[in-house]
């Protein structure tokens, strides 16, 4: 599903250049659970940044599926994060002037579908993660885990190849990390493929597998955690 | 690239702000409406100024006799100079002269402007102008003639009887203007009407006015050969051209009068061209002045929007860096911002300019025309193109902010305020 191999990314810093990502290999499977985990400033950020195509790297290849993500225009990395990659963020990112039926609805809107019709998608996306009550509510009138879910309702309403979750649980207390995780684990189970970015161990240990980044490598999986 | 769904948001974001949004096309619209008033009362002004030349030729030069202030070939100091046929004769012969006339004030004795006379018609008597002139006359004051003809050549010639009065005349004695056959008594010599006029600039001193020609007037009273002045038209001379066509005038006028042709008081001059490019002058450069007012205040309301749509551009960053992480490519972002602020001015622009001509209506429909100020209007290509203009200024203020918002990466720019 995905392949990265040989990622290298350099930060300018003043005159000198920051090597972020040294040689990054990485392999994930159609329907894999994957936890990125890492210290601040390991480089994990980035990986997720360059997966989500929110960023470019300096060398090596980044397939997903069977599209080659390389030195893409704006436009053109637009519209692949828009078919490809949903996201789901630790601040959870929903527009505050929208309601969020209209948010989760929102990246149809760059696909050119009609409003009815991307609503009523959008109102059974909220319905599967439990919030189709909700719908017609602002963002501001919702609690942490409600936001959350329906920034998640957002990130698989156009049936992406892959959703990426960056601490996805980071803003919420341990109880509704716990049902949001449990979400996550259900879309998993529907066959969609997760990576989640966290440094939580019990986040992390809700996934199948957990990559580690030290120093911008990824460091040998000593502890495989697949069934 | 019109979408209901683009109409929507983009109308949404400005209900979000509605008071920032009301100011912002306040200050748009006053730079529209303050630009079609000034313009507006600008021309006003022009065409009130322009009004007091439309009733003479303004290509035209009038001469009066004098009074010599220096001696000549062993004439003294302090001589009349008087105008009489040989003069207009000769005048005819200098080359350059478009249209020549003489005037003949009956009765003046020698005033130059003077000439009314007690006109009699059955019981009713009214003192009018009289005018003996020349048959170019017509084109000296923009003398539009209503019904029947002016003084002709064949009149001078015989000494014709005949007439032609302003229409207020011949309301005043027949209340008709269809009076064309009909007789009147100038200064007890009867008189028969062959034409009625009108005048170009519409005062009503040049229509109460009768015109007779001259030789006829001369006879009559006591005119000898006599004319108190000689107006003629330059045609299409410049400035400079009509000078030296006014030496030559001056030279031949001195020739047979015998007076110095530099002296400044034998004869009086008044070049209308002169005044006329004078006044061309002011106008153009009130016109100028206006302009830049005009173009001030737009700048100013430019300014206003620029510095909103950057505000608002700023605010939405995080917005815009969510959007661009959903998949909202850049041109999507770059034109929405740009079609609200392309609305924004268009709108504004609109009011102002519906405003402002409004004003100069209400104006015009109060103030009475004058010969000070003209029916204030606003040319209406001037005011489509200050829209343009404005339309075109809001989607470049609109352009940068927003172009450089879609720049910023969408990772920096969801950081924004986290």
């Amino acid at each position: 599903m995905l392949r990265l191999s040989k990622i290298n990314k350099y930060y300018a810093v003043g005159s000198h250049r920051l090597h972020v990502l040294r040689d990054v290999d990485l392999e994930v499977e159609a329907g894999e659970m994957v936890a990125i985990m890492g210290a601040s400033g390991s480089g994990k950020s980035t990986l997720l940044n360059i997966l989500g195509i929110l960023d470019r790297y300096d060398a090596g290849e980044y397939w997903l599926g069977d599209t080659l993500i390389r030195d893409l225009g704006e436009g053109q990395a637009a519209r692949y994060r828009n078919q490809f990659i949903g996201f789901v963020f630790q601040s959870f990112n929903l527009l505050p002037f929208k309601t969020a039926v209209e948010n989760v609805a929102l990246p149809l809107y760059y696909q050119g579908v009609p409003r009815r019709q991307r609503n009523r998608t959008a109102l059974q996306y909220l319905d599967k993660v439990g919030l189709a009550d909700w719908a017609d509510h602002r963002p501001a009138e919702m609690s942490g885990g409600q936001k959350q879910r329906v920034a998640i309702a957002r990130a698989l309403i156009t049936k992406p190849r892959i959703v990426l979750a960056d601490e996805p649980t980071g803003a919420l207390d341990s109880k509704t990390s716990e049902e949001v995780m449990e979400l996550f684990g259900e879309i998993n189970r529907t066959g969609m493929t997760v990576i989640l970015v966290t440094h939580e161990a019990d986040v992390a240990a809700k996934a199948r597998r957990t990559i580690r980044l030290r120093d911008g490598k990824v460091e040998p999986e000593l502890v495989a955690r697949a069934s | 690239m019109f979408s209901l769904d683009r109409w929507q948001e983009v109308l949404s974001t400005l209900a979000r702000a509605p008071l920032r949004s009301i100011l912002t096309s306040l200050a748009v619209a006053w730079g529209i409406f303050m630009l079609v008033v000034l313009l507006g009362f600008g021309h006003g002004l022009r065409k009130g100024a322009e009004s007091q030349f439309a009733d003479d030729a303004a290509n035209s030069v009038w001469v009066f006799g004098g009074q010599t202030s220096q001696p000549y070939q062993g004439m003294p100091v302090g001589r009349r100079v008087t105008f009489t046929n040989t003069d207009y004769d000769n005048l005819r012969r200098v080359e350059g002269i478009e249209h020549l006339t003489g005037r003949f004030f009956p009765g003046s004795g020698g005033r130059p402007f003077g000439g009314e006379r007690p006109v009699r018609v059955g019981a009713k008597t009214q003192t009018f102008d009289v005018r003996a002139v020349h048959p170019d006359h017509l084109y000296l004051e923009k003398t539009l003639i209503a019904a029947g003809r002016f003084v002709n050549d064949a009149d001078l010639i015989e000494k014709r009887k005949v007439c032609i009065v302003g229409i207020p005349v011949a309301e005043f004695f027949w209340h008709t203007t269809d009076v064309i056959g009909r007789s009147l008594e100038i200064g007890g010599v009867a008189f028969e009407i062959v034409g009625v006029f009108n005048d170009a600039g519409g005062d009503d001193g040049e229509l109460r006015m009768i015109y007779v020609p001259v030789t006829t007037a001369q006879l009559a009273w006591n005119g000898a050969d006599r004319l108190n002045a000689l107006l003629f038209t330059v045609g299409d001379k410049d400035i400079d051209e009509t000078r030296e066509l006014l030496d030559r005038v001056k030279a031949t006028l001195a020739d047979r009068q015998r007076f110095n042709p530099e002296d400044p008081q034998a004869i009086r001059v008044r070049n209308n061209l002169e005044q006329y490019e004078s006044f061309q002058q002011i106008f153009w450069i009130i016109e100028v002045f206006v302009s830049l007012m005009g173009v001030a205040t737009l700048i100013a309301g430019i300014i206003g929007v620029a510095n909103i749509m950057l505000i608002t551009v700023k605010e939405r960053t995080r917005e815009i860096g969510i959007r661009k992480a959903l998949g909202a490519p850049p041109l999507s972002i770059v034109g929405t911002i740009m079609q609200e602020s392309i609305f924004i001015t268009a709108a504004a622009g609109y009011l102002g300019l519906v405003a402002g001509v409004g004003l100069l209506s209400l104006v015009a429909s109060v103030v009475p025309e004058n010969e000070f100020f003209g029916e204030p209007q606003i040319d209406l290509r001037i005011a489509i193109y200050a829209n343009v203009i404005l339309v075109v200024s809001g989607a470049l203020a609109g352009f940068f902010p927003a172009y450089s918002a879609a720049k910023i990466s969408p990772v920096e720019a969801m950081r924004e305020g986290t």
